[in-house]
Parts: structure tokens; sequence; C-alpha cells
């Protein structure tokens, strides 16, 4: 199949090309993308690419972050104060992957990927969405809604809150094949205290569904409590409620439902997932 | 159908070609420049059989579209030998047995050039992480991270591998 490439400077320009043309995709690193088309599952014959510096920015302003979509794995990992998002940015492939993958990218991987995206949904992120000349936030969770129903928006960038210390964000990928291999479960929870208890609480998982979800029965039975052997046994006790996790070539439902609650106690625990 | 102008280097050499929009990188380096250290493995970004350096970050030609290689610097295995014979990593490589079937080779080869040019010092854990996406079903992958290691210390102190010292 014959695939034009367009390149855009201004991110309006890329939008408005998106939103004209339903065979357009918008270009991230093409770790997507352009495997797509090697696998002939392309349904685009236009890809748009952009050159908008806005897109590759990083900024930080005390403890408000704005990422451009086109920001890269290896992009966040160069940056100390995104420590925080590192060791999720670290877990998306070998060097060359996360040289290309982008963090706007990441939020359309299928299963098993969107690890990255698996804790801007627990960093309670923001999504930057234009269409045109008109531009507007959603959150991850609507962005994850209408992912794929034929939106014609492009996404520029992402923003969020730090969390206040490296213990309150937790990321943990699970994977049968060491040191790296593609997630069956992913965990991500950011856990705000104060006064000794948790007062805010965000639970992700990916691979659990067919696109990552919130945890909302582990949020509400850790929310005000102690973080502490019975709150976590509490969350632990709930890990998979509400949730119909699938069976694939990595896993089954069964086993995925078994261990989440094993892998969502260490978590918790600090076993495992603490910021690098 | 419509063709872009690209304007790179490739190993070390300034080059313009033509390439259709949806070209990828390893289209046009191994089958149209031959350039053939660039292997064609999985075509998913997944196997690391078509590593290069780009601006002096490993890349995956075959999920990079060479369009989007205007202006870039592209190495290949073709640039490691110098005029002196084998690149340090390519003789720690045979040294340490680094190779069998070979057909990883080249993008291991790459991806620790990428690595060394960035950390000349790298840890045991870094060198696992920089071949991180490059799959070796012969070796077991330890001989290779020893041999990246064993360049690494090359390098720092200026002492060739063991077999240039033999012969």
């Amino acid at each position: 199949m014959t695939v034009a490439l367009e390149t855009c400077h201004v991110l309006r320009d890329a939008a408005t090309l998106v939103g004209r043309a339903p065979a357009a995709r918008f270009l991230g690193g093409g770790t997507l993308l352009v495997r797509a088309l090697n696998e002939g599952e392309a349904d685009f014959s236009t890809l748009v690419r952009c050159l908008d510096p806005t897109l590759f920015e990083i900024r930080v302003s005390g403890s408000r972050v704005r990422l451009g979509a086109g920001v890269t794995m290896t992009g966040i990992l160069a940056n100390r104060e995104l420590a925080f998002l590192h060791s999720a940015a670290r877990s998306v492939g070998g060097p060359a992957v996360r040289a290309q993958a982008t963090l706007g990218g990441n939020l359309f991987a299928p299963p098993p990927y969107g690890d990255l995206c698996t804790a801007l949904l627990a960093l309670d992120a923001r999504v930057s969405v234009q269409s045109g000349y008109s531009a507007r936030d959603v959150s991850v969770e609507e962005l994850l809604r209408r992912r794929g129903d034929g939106t014609r928006e492009i996404v520029t960038g992402v923003e969020l809150t730090r969390p206040r210390d490296a213990r309150s964000f937790r990321f943990h990928k699970v994977s049968k094949v060491r040191p790296k291999g593609v997630s069956l479960l992913t965990i991500a929870a950011r856990l705000e205290e104060s006064g000794g208890r948790l007062s805010w609480v965000r639970v992700a998982y990916a691979n659990m569904a067919p696109a990552p979800i919130r945890a909302l029965a582990v949020e509400r039975a850790l929310e005000g409590r102690r973080l502490d052997r019975e709150s976590i046994q509490a969350a632990a006790a709930v890990a998979v409620d509400g949730i119909s996790p699938p069976t694939d070539a990595l896993a089954s439902a069964w086993y995925r439902r078994k261990v989440a609650p094993v892998h969502l106690s260490r978590l918790l625990l600090g076993e495992t997932g603490r910021a690098a | 159908m419509s063709h872009l102008t690209l304007s790179y280097h490739l190993n070390g050499s300034a080059r313009t070609d033509l390439v259709e929009g949806g070209e990828t990188l390893l289209s046009l380096l191994r089958y149209r420049l031959d350039t053939t250290s660039v292997r064609q493995g999985c075509k998913q970004g997944t196997c690391g059989s078509c590593t290069v350096i780009v601006d002096g970050e490993s890349r995956l030609a075959c999920i990079t579209l060479a369009a989007t290689c205007e202006g870039r610097a592209i190495e290949t295995a073709e640039s490691l030998p110098g005029r002196q014979g084998l690149h340090p990593l390519q003789q720690a490589f045979m040294d340490h047995f680094a190779a069998q079937c070979g057909f990883c080779t080249t993008g291991m080869l790459m991806a620790a050039k990428a690595l060394l040019d960035a950390n000349p010092n790298p840890s045991r854990e870094e060198v696992v992480d920089a071949i991180g996406g490059n799959i070796c079903r012969c070796t077991g992958y330890q001989s290779i991270i020893d041999a990246i290691l064993a360049a690494a210390e090359a390098g720092r102190t200026g002492v060739a591998p063991a077999s240039l010292r033999r012969y």
C-alpha cells in the first residue's frame, strides 16, 4: 500500500489535515503506525507528522509538569525533574524503541503495551487534544474511553502534577521474561498522604482490560486509611473487583486474577515499584 | 506516486536519495543501497536486528520512515572497521565468541556502539539494558555482554582486545 507523508510545522495545520482526511493518521515515533504499515494492517493512506517545537517541549514549573506529545521515553529519562516517571519510561522497550516511542503514541498503544499511559492514568494527567484551531483538555480516562472511535483530533501534550515525594508514586511492570519483556500486568499507584492517612489514591492497571483502567475498588479500600498491612490486605482482597481480565498469549484471565493481588500488595508494601 | 528528496549522511558520506513517504529506513538502506548489515528480522520493532545509529541514538530501521531522517547522520555496521582493521567491539565479539549464527550481530554491535559512545564506562546492568531490545537466539547473551564490557575496558585502557595482542 502506498502511503504519503505530510510534514507540518505548526500544530493547527497538522490537526486540520488529520481532521479533514479520514484516511490520515498523526505520526508520533512510528512504533505503532510504521509497524502496522509493515504488517499490511494500515488503515490509512496518509501519515501526518508535525515539527512544531511545542510538541517536543518539557516544561516543569513548581509542581506542574507539561509534556509535549512528541516527547520520547529517552527524553523523559534524560530529565531529572521527571524522575518519578523514569521507571515507567524505562520499562518501554530497549534504547532504540525508547528513542522513538513518544508519550502521545503510548496513549494509543494497544495491549500489551501502554505502560506509560498507565502511569499517566494513575497520575490523573490531563491530555491536550486539538482539532483544527480548537484545543481542549480531557482526562486520560476519557481519552481511553474514546480511543478508536474515529475522533479526528490529535493529542498535543499532557499536563500533570508532580507527586509530593518519590514514595507517593509507584510503578510495577510484571513480565515473564527477564530482564525485560512485554507486560502481562502493569500497576501504577499514586498515594498521597496527609496526617499519616491516604488522602488521595489512584491505582491503575494495564493489561487487565482492553485499555488501562482504574482499580476503583482498590482506591476505595485505601482512601482515608493508613497504609499498613491491614489496609493493604483489604486492598488486595478487592484487587480485581469489577475487572474482567483477558486471556491472551501471555496469561489466562485466571492467572491474572490470581497474581494481581500479590503484585498489588508488593507494590503497596514498597517491595517493588518505587520511583528511581 | 510522490517522492520526497532526502538528504542525509550515511556512514560519513553525504547522500541525497528519493524516497516514498511510507518507505522505511530498512528498505532504503538494505534493499536500495545494499547496506546489508541492516538486517530484516521481525519488521515490528521487536528483534533489534535492524538497529542503526541516527544522530548518536540507536534506532530501529524497520519502524523508522526514511523521510524522517532528513539532515540526519546514519551509521551502520559497515562504518565500524577502521584503517587498522576491526573495530574494538567487533574484535571483542570474536574474542568472546559473541556471535554464533550472526544474524543479530550487526544490530548488537550498533546497540553496543551507541552505548559506548554515550557511556564509555558502562556497568553490566547498563549493558544488559542497552541490548534489551536486541534478541539473540544462540548465545544466551552472556558472551555478548562480556564482549561489550571488554570493548569498553579496551577503550578506557587503550589496550587492544586479547586477539589483537596475540597477533
